[in-house]
């Protein structure tokens, strides 16, 4: 079978599994919704272990294939077809996606057991793998769009999963909002290129680019800087950022998949399926890297002091995806790809042993009462090691070597973007520090009350359940999180994925040892054929220099986390009365929720108001209907007067009306 | 006498009863200025028909003579009607059908 | 000498005419009526329409305004003088009827009608005769003829039915008229239309005869819509 048909083959499976679990949802008993969509994904994965096999046996110049299955729209000026592109990028990115898909989804068989959503739940995360691999396999603008919003739509079914709480919902909102903007971004980006190449197929597009644009011409900077826009509502960079937190609501194997593997690296996906684009708009392009710097400082900065387990992995999120913008905004492709691909791994499995963390706290989110879960753990307590050994960039992890291989590629471009470089080793040291923070705080200390249950056998379960935001009652009787607690300990569906992704984020490195092999930029090589960034290439010394002030950096920021949180347990508390100005307003993360809502909502709630009581009241209901009536019922009491009921007033305009007509014939006859 | 000399009169006694249908509230009154109408249009029917030659105007204005006949009937039986029920007998005060 | 006769019918035409509409009591302009209607039948005559003039006389002069002098002696009629609505149409009346009469005279008196300065056409023998008339009536007009035979049955019929007495319905002693004449745009209409000037006071008395079972919307009524927020339908 051809790629293009293992293509099609992914796309199809997730979308029969959504619909047959859609639709004989009230039906499956227990488990079986889980096996259905487990299977179906890892059907799409066969399937794009296919597409990788037949892609590598073609020869390189003809590893971008195309397959339409309808023309949508072809007509003038227009060529809207349903085509997916099969090429090196998109089956990388596929495998990604349905191989991490598929462990969060046997882990989820297990974690989501008892609640009374489950078979809605697979339906739902079906759904979401079905459009993102349609956003990664889209052959042109159309069907990316499509699977853009797909996306968007899934992640807001997912996020208000619970939908009884009420913060859930409202995350829910947010991030559904905050995406909508993006994706108004991602379609008017479109028109700006479309207007000038003509064509919103990629491949035909990306042909045109170099002869219809200018280096860093108007329009294409505009459109370039939308789809910025849309990229970095999709992937949470600053100042479009504000969802992510809050998207912890959802279940955790939710936040493992959408908000640490997938959806969030969309808005990379789009920057590096865009890279002609970006290349010759350089403006852009520095845009972007800035603004991914930016949102790796930040979201870094405010890690360090949240308190919430889910939070501090979110914003870690935000400050990888940082990375991973900021470097194929400059062109380091695979570097980024890279990075991302292992960011799926140990992210997936820090989200996934938190999970079942928050489990074995009765679904208590908050650090400060967590701590000595070591002994009760041990499983839980490796997994959290390994993705935070490997989050940090410690040797031989997997993420030290893609991290660094990104910060090695900024320094050796030079120039201003070694600001860049050094503003990712900041990164790194804060990223070592907020990350062992909460390894330290949740595992070493003194034993909670729910480790010592649990080091008994006893698995600690609140009878009353409270929303972990608010701390208000919640009825798991109408489908709140279920009533039992699964931890890793005890299910094996949750422990076989944990361990698979360790395993990929111990050795998943291998791939790309600079000097030694290539795999991945090897493999990248004819998506990127046409770039000359892509042919940077970093000597093998250099990226082991860099590679190395990375170790150092995280071995001291891992150093600093254990000076102050096990060594001298007082110290936080120390330097958060010393700092306390600083500590609030990271605390608050930056203000930024308050300015969004100053500058944004507020307004905008202002105008309805405004237009709901000047112009619908006033001016519409007033005004035009009220006016249109007004002059009616004016006009017909006018015209109701005639209608006396004296008769002989009727007699009376008879009368008139009969001398008006033989006047009229007097006349005419004369 | 010249067939106009008739046709005046006939106009004149049509304005006369359309004068009086308006001026008169009393309904009997106004029934009766209607046979004043119908008359001078019978006069002028008549008149024509003596002009032609022919007697159909006579044909048509013995119809009228027997509508208005059947007119009276029912307009009388209205207002027999209407004095039985104690109404005023007065289309000034009958004037429910309005709007 | 058929001069004389048509002034002097004419006149008497017209006099009954007047009489009619000016006379106050009704029962001297019915007999007004029957002067203009035998004056009537004189100018017919003066036409040649022998049986037009004898119709008029039995049938118009002698059958309807015998029954009208019937109806006019049951339902009595005083004199009344000419009231409401008084000033605009009392002034404006005779003003129409005069507008029309000269534009009735115009059109007559142009150039339009030619044929009316004849004296008519040539006289045939039998013309007007009963003999002609009836041949008419049984041949060319037999529709006309049939109908309005129909016609008169059902005047007949109906005015029985709009005459009869119902049994029990109208009692001597109620002396209250159940019908209490209202105010100047009021009444049911009015409410439906939703004009508030009299409304308040009219419904009450609806209220009162509504049996106990009916749930008409008087609270929601005209009175209460000025309290609702929204609108004003």
């Amino acid at each position: 079978m051809s790629a293009t048909t293992f293509g099609w083959l992914i796309l199809l499976f997730p979308l029969l599994g959504t619909i047959i679990i859609g639709v004989s949802f009230r039906r499956l008993p227990s488990t079986v919704a889980g096996w259905i969509g487990s299977l179906a994904i890892a059907l799409a994965f066969a399937a794009a272990i296919g597409a990788l096999i037949s892609l590598q046996g073609q020869p390189e110049s003809h590893r971008e294939l195309t397959s339409s299955l309808w023309d949508y729209a072809v007509s003038a000026g227009v060529d809207a077809r349903l085509s997916i592109l099969i090429d090196p990028l998109s089956v990388f990115m596929a495998l990604v996606v349905s191989g991490v898909s598929f462990l969060i989804h046997v882990y989820s068989i297990a974690y989501m057991k008892s609640d009374r959503g489950y078979n809605r739940y697979f339906a739902y995360l079906n759904y979401f793998v079905f459009s993102m691999l349609l956003l990664v396999t889209a052959g042109n603008f159309l069907l990316l769009i499509v699977g853009w919003a797909f996306v968007g739509a899934a992640s807001y079914l997912l996020i208000s999963f619970w939908y009884r709480r009420r913060t859930a919902t409202a995350a829910g909102i947010k991030a559904f909002l905050v995406n909508v903007f993006g994706d108004v971004g991602l379609v008017l980006g479109t028109f700006f290129i479309f207007r000038h190449t003509g064509t919103i197929d990629f491949q035909k597009a990306f042909a045109a680019a170099p002869h219809v644009f200018t280096h860093n011409s108007t329009d294409l900077t505009a459109g370039c800087l939308l789809l910025l826009v849309g990229a970095f509502a999709k992937s949470a960079q600053v100042p479009l950022h504000t969802w992510l937190p809050d998207a912890m609501e959802g279940p955790t194997p939710v936040s493992a998949l959408i908000h640490a593997a997938t959806m969030v690296t969309a808005g990379v996906y789009l920057i590096l399926r865009m890279h002609p684009f970006y290349e010759i708009s350089t403006t852009a392009a520095d845009v972007g890297a800035i603004v991914g710097c930016l949102t790796l400082l930040l979201a870094a900065t405010v890690a360090v002091v949240q308190t919430d387990l889910k939070r501090v992995i979110a914003y870690s999120t935000m400050s990888q995806i940082g990375y991973m913008v900021m470097g194929v905004s400059v062109g380091a492709y695979s570097a980024g790809l890279f990075h991302l691909m292992t960011h799926a791994f140990f992210k997936a499995l820090l989200f996934m042993s938190a999970g079942s963390l928050i489990s074995a706290m009765g679904g208590e989110q908050s650090l400060d009462r967590m701590g000595g879960f070591r002994k009760a753990m041990p499983f839980t307590f490796a997994c959290f090691i390994i993705g935070g050994l490997a989050l940090s960039g410690l040797p031989p992890f997997s993420g030290w070597l893609s991290k660094d291989d990104i910060i090695a590629f900024l320094d050796h471009r030079g120039g201003w973007f070694l600001i860049l470089g050094i503003a990712g080793y900041v990164g790194a040291l804060l990223t070592g520090v907020y990350t062992f923070r909460m390894i330290f705080r949740a595992f070493w200390g003194e034993p909670v009350e729910e480790a010592r249950e649990l080091e008994h056998g006893h698995l600690v379960h609140h009878d009353v359940p409270t929303n972990p935001q608010t701390g208000e009652a919640e009825d798991t009787d109408v489908g709140f999180p279920g009533v039992e607690h699964h931890i890793a300990e005890r299910d094996i569906a949750m422990r076989a994925p944990m361990a698979l992704l360790a395993v990929g984020a111990v050795v998943g490195g291998v791939l790309q040892i600079p000097g030694v092999d290539d795999v991945v930029h090897n493999f990248l090589k004819p998506t990127f054929a046409g770039s000359h960034l892509a042919e940077i290439d970093v000597k093998a010394g250099a990226s082991w220099v860099g590679l190395i002030v990375g170790a150092l950096i995280a071995v001291a920021g891992i150093f600093i986390a254990y000076r102050v949180y096990i060594v001298r347990p007082g110290t936080s508390a120390a330097l958060q009365a010393r700092f306390s100005r600083l500590h609030t307003f990271l605390y608050n993360k930056w203000y930024f929720d308050e300015l969004i809502d100053a500058l944004v909502v507020r307004p905008v709630q202002w105008m309805g108001r405004f237009t709901e009581s000047v112009l619908e009241r006033g001016v519409i209901a007033g005004g035009i209907t009220g006016g249109t009536v007004g002059v009616v019922r004016a006009a017909s009491a006018a015209v109701r007067r005639a209608q006396t009921g004296f008769l002989r007033y009727y007699a009376a305009v008879l009368i008139v009306g009969l001398s008006g007509m033989a006047l009229y014939f007097l006349i005419s006859a004369s | 006498m010249a067939i106009g000399w008739y046709l005046t009169v006939s106009a004149l006694i049509f304005c006369i009863g359309a004068v009086g249908v308006i001026l008169r509230p009393n309904p009997l009154v106004i029934l009766l200025c209607l046979e004043l109408m119908l008359n001078a249009g019978n006069l002028a029917l008549v008149a024509f028909s003596r002009m032609w030659g022919h007697e159909d105007g006579q044909i048509f204005a013995l119809i009228v003579m027997v509508v208005a006949a059947c007119e009276v009937t029912v307009g009388l039986g209205l207002i027999v009607a209407i004095y039985r029920r104690r109404l005023p007998i007065n289309v000034d005060d009958l004037n429910e059908l309005h709007g | 000498m058929s001069a004389v006769l048509f002034f002097l019918a004419a006149i008497g035409a017209l006099a009954g005419a007047v009489g009619v509409v000016t006379i106050r009591n009704p029962f001297y302009s019915v007999l007004a009526l029957v002067c203009h209607l035998i004056a009537l039948a004189a100018l017919f005559l003066l036409l040649r329409a022998e049986f037009v003039a004898a119709g008029q006389v039995v049938v118009y002069a002698g059958a309807v305004m015998v029954l009208y002098v019937f109806v006019v002696a049951y339902v009595g009629g005083s004199d009344e003088p000419l009231h409401r609505p008084g000033g605009a149409l009392k002034v404006l009346a005779p003003l129409f009827g005069l507008a029309l009469a000269i534009e009735l005279c115009i059109a007559m008196l142009g150039t339009v009608l030619k044929g009316v300065s004849t004296d008519g056409a040539a006289y045939t023998q039998g013309f007007g005769t009963p003999a002609h008339i009836g041949t008419l009536f049984l041949t060319t007009y037999l529709f006309p003829f049939e109908v309005a035979s129909l016609l008169l049955l059902v005047a007949a019929v109906g005015a029985v039915m709009l005459a009869r007495r119902r049994r029990g319905l109208e009692p001597e002693e109620e002396v209250t008229p159940r019908f209490v004449p209202r105010a100047a745009f009021t009444g049911t209409m009015a409410e439906a239309a939703g004009f508030r000037a009299g409304a308040g006071t009219t419904t009450e008395p609806e209220k009162q005869t509504e049996p106990v079972g009916a749930q008409t919307s008087p609270p929601a009524g005209v009175g209460s819509t000025a309290d609702r927020p929204e609108g004003g339908w």
